[in-house]
């Protein structure tokens, strides 16, 4: 649990005058799930960008797996961003055909586990992504990014819209791989069950840095007013009440 | 990768036990493998160690079920075609009936806004009128100004043999005031306005914000549609009178440089040229606009939720656009003809 596998030092974000990030730090740990939250525009959805490099950086560094190629993360966009032209199993076997040498069959069977793995029926498979409903494509575009098996799954609001059945599946099955499969996982949420359901570790968002870092338990006794309303808002009362 | 599971697989056939101690690493593909080819053999696992038993039992949860070839459909060729072809005479049709369908929408709502002028989106109007007017006179005008050119100048090398150089402003005039001007101003705008028109209103269905606008209580035609078309309306009648004027230019310069026939002279022979020739062709252009503007909306409001079908249509609403200008000045050409113009 010592190594970080992503690391984010002094990263600064700049749009114009807007200052995004100003001196953030941040790590992943091998094998944890961290939990990121942040009030709407603290710039959650811009650092997870800067770490998978669509977004470069004013200053700062961001290191990810030192020697690691783009085949050992997974990224899961808000919507999925699932490839409209394709069919939702031709998105899944997307990454398996830049591995270049599995057969057709073999990545089909591939693509029909990992559709089967989140959740979604196997007719879904033949569909395109504007035929599903939005739970579905964020489904879809989970498997997308579980395709090759990475080491490392960034997810930006997994269940944001999605039913609270659905939603705790999804924690489920983010718990299961991160076990099984020692994944690490960068997750984007402001959803108080997943935090609570699967995160190690939470990091709050604001004031343009990471505020503070720890465990839910952590989070409770926070001082600062913004953290202390999120995690102990009436959603967070009825998100801890077990 | 492929060479290792089918050496795996044929390996493996025949277990009835699969020992799984000496797994140091596994991921999901491994799972799945491991998983379907015990389950094919009714074999049983054993020694997988916990962290790997979690994901087998997570594999083996919603593992597919064993995927048959498919099987391939025996079709008679020839019944498979015939049933293309009626399909696609089908669509077509369909297709013909919708766009006519539009097309009254388009009017029904401009005779409402005839009605009620204030309901008009104004600043949409002149909006769209910059867009496919203004911003189109140079590629206009150069065009036919190079047409204006490239006739005198084929003309001139024809007429001389009877020595009759100087029809050659008639040959101008007429094939650019009656055809040329007006037909190729059309063509190069449906090129330009036509796919902006599929590509603005495709890229808002496929976002829904047409969808947002009906819940609003908008009108799509009215806000979107009657604008565009209406800017056509005005503008390529204005840029088909340009395109003329360039194109009288160029071959004036041409037939000045190459046949010696002086401004001067050009403009006197120009004016014995019947007024009808430059009306004929400029009353074509208000049903040119109405063809282009109404088939580029329509294919915009048939986009799908598909990226690819936004671009396949933009491109059929050029193609469609072009074909229909050019099949409607064709029965122009027949009914001015009958008509003795």
């Amino acid at each position: 649990m010592d190594e970080a596998v992503i690391q984010v030092r002094g990263l600064v974000n700049r749009f114009g005058k807007a200052v995004i990030h100003d001196g953030l730090d941040i790590d992943l740990m091998r094998g944890e799930v961290l939990g990121v939250v942040g009030a709407s525009g603290s710039g959650k959805s811009v650092l997870l960008r800067s770490i998978v490099g669509l977004q470069r950086p004013s200053a700062g560094t961001v290191t990810v797996l030192p020697g690691a190629g783009r085949a050992r993360w997974g990224v899961m966009f808000q919507d999925g961003a699932l490839f409209s032209a394709l069919t939702v199993r031709e998105n899944v076997e997307v990454p398996l055909k830049m591995q270049g040498n599995l057969t057709a069959a073999l990545r089909r069977a591939l693509a029909d586990l990992k559709l089967a793995m989140v959740g979604l029926p196997a007719k879904a498979g033949g569909l395109y992504p504007s035929d599903l409903s939005g739970g579905m494509r964020k489904r879809a575009g989970l498997a997308r990014a579980l395709a090759l098996d990475p080491e490392i799954l960034l997810l930006d609001e997994p269940t944001a819209g999605l039913d609270p059945i659905a939603a705790s599946e999804f924690d489920t099955l983010i718990t299961t791989l991160q076990r099984a499969m020692g994944l690490s996982v960068f997750l984007v949420t402001h959803d108080l069950d997943t935090l609570h359901a699967t995160c190690d570790r939470i990091a709050v968002l604001a004031q343009r840095r990471v505020l503070v870092t720890g465990t839910m338990a952590q989070m409770r006794d926070e001082t600062d007013p913004w953290v202390h309303s999120y995690f102990h808002g009436p959603r967070a009362h009825a998100a801890l009440v077990e | 990768m492929v060479q290792h599971i089918a050496a795996l697989q044929s390996g493996l056939g025949k277990a009835r036990v699969m020992d799984l101690s000496g797994v140091t690493a596994l991921d999901t593909a491994g799972a799945w493998l491991i998983l379907s080819t015990a389950r094919r053999n009714g074999a049983r696992l054993i020694g997988a160690s916990p962290v790997h038993e979690v994901l087998l039992q997570a594999v083996q949860a919603v593992l597919p079920p064993e995927a048959r070839p498919p099987r391939t459909p025996r079709h008679i060729e020839m019944i498979e075609r015939v049933n293309r072809l009626g399909r696609a005479t089908a669509a077509g049709l369909a297709g013909l009936a919708q766009i006519t369908g539009f097309f009254g929408q388009v009017v029904a709502c401009l005779g409402l806004t005839m009605l009620r002028p204030w309901r008009l989106r104004l600043t949409s109007t002149v909006f769209q009128m910059q867009q496919v007017g203004l911003n189109a006179v140079p590629i206009v005008a150069l065009m036919s100004f190079l047409i204006g050119i490239v006739i005198a100048y084929q003309g001139a090398d024809q007429l001389r043999q009877f020595g009759a150089e100087v029809y050659v402003v008639d040959l101008i005039s007429i094939s650019v005031l009656r055809e040329l001007g007006v037909l190729l101003t059309a063509i190069i705008v449906a090129g330009r306005s036509a796919s902006a028109f599929t590509a603005a209103i495709g890229s808002m269905k496929m976002r829904e914000e047409v969808d947002a606008m009906r819940t609003l209580g908008l009108d799509p035609i009215e806000v979107l549609v009657l604008p565009r078309v209406l800017a056509l309306l005005l503008m390529l009648p204005v840029l088909g009178l340009i395109a003329d004027l360039a194109g009288l230019l160029g071959g004036m310069l041409m037939a000045w440089f190459e046949l010696g026939i002086s401004p001067g002279m050009y403009r006197t022979r120009l004016l014995d040229v019947d007024v009808s020739h430059f009306v004929v062709g400029l009353v074509k252009a208000p049903f040119f606009a109405v063809i282009i503007g109404v088939i580029g909306c329509f294919q915009g409001m048939r986009v799908q939720g598909n990226a690819e079908s936004l671009g396949q249509l933009t491109s059929r609403a050029v193609v469609q656009a072009i074909f229909m200008v050019i099949l409607a000045d064709a029965t122009f050409s027949i009914f001015f003809a009958a008509a003795g113009l």
